[in-house]
């Protein structure tokens, strides 16, 4: 297990590395550079030295070692050229609070929910409740999360001010955002769940459960939710880092100082820093959670054994 | 032991004059017949496919309908739906009837289109991962798994930045790069698992040729898979279309989305809310509809997996 554990540590430093790679010269290879609106009146000179400042003189390969030596002898990722004066470090460490604090709500509030969404619905098969939250499920997915919010931000404006819809620092200006967020894992999870659900009910263990007089609850516990949270928990990984990502509209909508908001700025100024580090917190994240889910698998589930082949 | 003189009298069908018993009277079903008659008793399905064969009809003639063209500006400006404009006009005076349907016809290309692409790279890619085996097999997968450890969404970006041109193709382009990973992943373990099939091993036990088995028995157990993914994904594009166009970053003006109509109706929404609600209707719809129409889909072709 530790083995296995320390591989994939290794072997996540290495993604990294090619994601770096690609995105540094994609992003090199997108028409126009940070300084082109900046620089646009000013004389000859000056233009270069601003150029030479950024090293954006240099050849992108001699960038890219620069900007690699940058984080392995110094631990920076650069400055960023939108903002003179902020290091992309500190801005990632500052604008992510928030869209981790949403997202991860989200994720938390959609997954738990849909877990017990899932299992009722399932337990329930074809009677009232299970049709209430198919329906609850599929709309959840057909939605786009931009609809909800606008939908959502104009009851909560025009119909009914009980919420705000603007803003950021107070508890109560997570509940929207979250609720927005939320809908779509919600449903995914219901989904994923029920069909799970569906496939153990049948097994001999739980009629074996019940035989033996153990307790409704106890079954739904101990056997029914154990072993069929399986297919839930492999998405978990990836809907983690989608909620990171998906972020961009949520905030936007909502006026939420949060990264995913500022790495859409990064990429229509150009920002070269900033994109190239708010994508490997993006990446990191996301293999990060990969990670996170397969050892949460083996906890759960003692059958499954991480080879070391894997 | 020496009376062995049988003769032909002593073996005849009793109770049976001629062999009609056995006579298939009834034609025969082909799998897709049988597919379809499935599909036809799941009302939800087939009113999926009903709602959507209209919306893509009238992404086709619905601008036609309407009488006014998608980008020709009036004095008539943000007008409230009416008998003069169905769905009212736009903050430029732009009939939101003809422009809801030439941005249907973007969203539905890019899902369809999308989906198709990617299905046909990620089913290649993995059938031949998995039939190569080996060492060929870990390389290939390996580079799925890094594609793949990049968020979606991210690459999306950055290529539909780097593409620039921001007309549909390279829109599709940026989101078919990197979009085939997963069908890749799903063909290649249904492929595995098939060739580790009973009825597999029976074949080549039997001695029919590599060939055959892969006609008969890899390509319409692994079909049914393909295609049922194929409408899952549809929904999928256009929800990443719509994404890229609202924040700017997808097709540009004068042309059109659901995803950019809904963007700029976002805006004034406070003032002139059924901006937002017919693209955001036709949006939940459409995914709506394919989502559906998959699980009937799931259903008739893989009653295995029926719920």
């Amino acid at each position: 297990m530790k083995k296995y554990v320390i591989k994939r540590i290794i072997y996540m430093f290495f993604v990294l590395l090619i994601v770096t790679t690609i995105t540094f010269f994609l992003m090199h290879n997108i028409p126009g550079d940070p300084l082109t609106a900046l620089v646009q009146k000013l004389p000859e000179q000056t233009k270069a030295n601003y150029y030479a400042k950024y090293g954006l003189d240099k050849p992108v390969w001699e960038q890219f070692l620069l900007f690699l030596k940058g984080i392995f002898t110094e631990g920076t990722l650069g400055e960023s050229i939108r903002y003179p004066g902020r290091m992309v470090k500190d801005m990632i460490a500052k604008y992510s609070v928030s869209s981790g604090q949403i997202g991860l709500t989200a994720v938390g509030v959609g997954f738990l929910l849909g877990i017990m969404m899932g299992v009722v619905s399932a337990l329930k098969r074809n009677k009232l409740p299970d049709k209430i939250i198919s329906v609850i499920a599929i709309i959840g997915v057909s939605l786009p999360t931009f609809v909800v919010a606008s939908v959502l931000q104009y009851i909560f404006t025009v119909k009914i001010q009980i919420l705000p819809t603007m803003g950021w620092g107070e508890p109560k200006h997570m509940v929207l955002p979250v609720i927005c967020m939320a809908l779509s894992p919600l449903a995914t999870y219901t989904r994923y769940m029920r069909s799970s659900v569906l496939d153990v009910v049948n097994q001999d263990y739980i009629t074996m459960a019940e035989a033996k007089g153990m307790s409704f609850g106890m079954i739904v516990r101990r056997h029914i939710l154990r072993n069929s949270i399986l297919p839930s928990l492999t998405i978990l990984g990836p809907n983690i880092a989608d909620v990171f990502t998906g972020s961009f509209i949520i905030e936007s909508i909502f006026s939420i100082p949060g990264l995913g908001s500022y790495y859409i700025t990064a990429v229509t100024d150009r920002d070269f820093p900033m994109i190239i580090g708010s994508t490997m917190f993006y990446t990191g994240i996301y293999i990060l959670s990969l990670l996170i889910v397969d050892i949460l698998y083996v906890i759960i589930d003692p059958r499954i054994r991480l080879s070391e082949s894997d | 032991m020496e009376n062995r003189n049988f003769t032909d009298d002593q073996f005849v069908i009793v109770g049976c004059s001629n062999a009609d018993s056995e006579k298939l009277v009834r034609p025969q079903t082909t799998y897709w017949k049988d597919a379809w008659r499935r599909l036809k008793q799941n009302h939800l399905a087939i009113a999926a496919m009903v709602v959507l064969l209209l919306i893509i009809l009238l992404t086709i003639f619905g601008p036609a309908i309407s009488g006014y063209s998608y980008e020709k500006m009036s004095a008539d400006m943000n007008q409230t739906p009416s008998m003069k404009h169905w769905f009212g006009t736009d903050s430029l005076g732009r009939d939101l009837f003809a422009r809801v349907w030439i941005g249907g016809r973007v969203s539905i290309i890019i899902g369809v289109v999308g989906a198709v692409i990617t299905t046909i790279i990620g089913s290649i890619y993995g059938s031949i991962s998995a039939f190569a085996g080996g060492r060929v097999d870990s390389v290939m997968m390996r580079i799925v798994e890094i594609i793949s450890s990049i968020p979606y969404l991210i690459v999306v970006i950055l290529l539909s930045l780097m593409l620039d041109d921001s007309g549909i193709g390279s829109i599709l382009l940026a989101l078919c790069l990197v979009g085939w990973c997963p069908t890749a992943r799903l063909v290649r373990g249904q492929i595995l698992q098939l060739a580790s099939a009973e009825y597999v091993t029976a074949a080549k036990t039997l001695g029919v040729s590599n060939g055959k088995i892969i006609m008969r028995h890899m390509i319409p157990n692994t079909l049914s898979v393909i295609i049922v993914n194929l409408t899952f994904r549809i929904p999928g594009y256009i929800f990443s279309e719509s994404f890229l166009s609202y924040v700017g970053l997808g097709i540009k003006t004068p042309n059109t989305s659901w995803g950019m109509l809904a963007a700029s109706a976002q805006a004034n929404i406070f003032f002139y809310p059924y901006q937002l609600l017919f693209p955001a209707l036709m949006i939940g719809l459409t995914m709506l509809s394919f989502t559906l129409f998959g699980d009937g889909l799931r259903d008739a072709l893989d009653p295995k997996l029926r719920r």
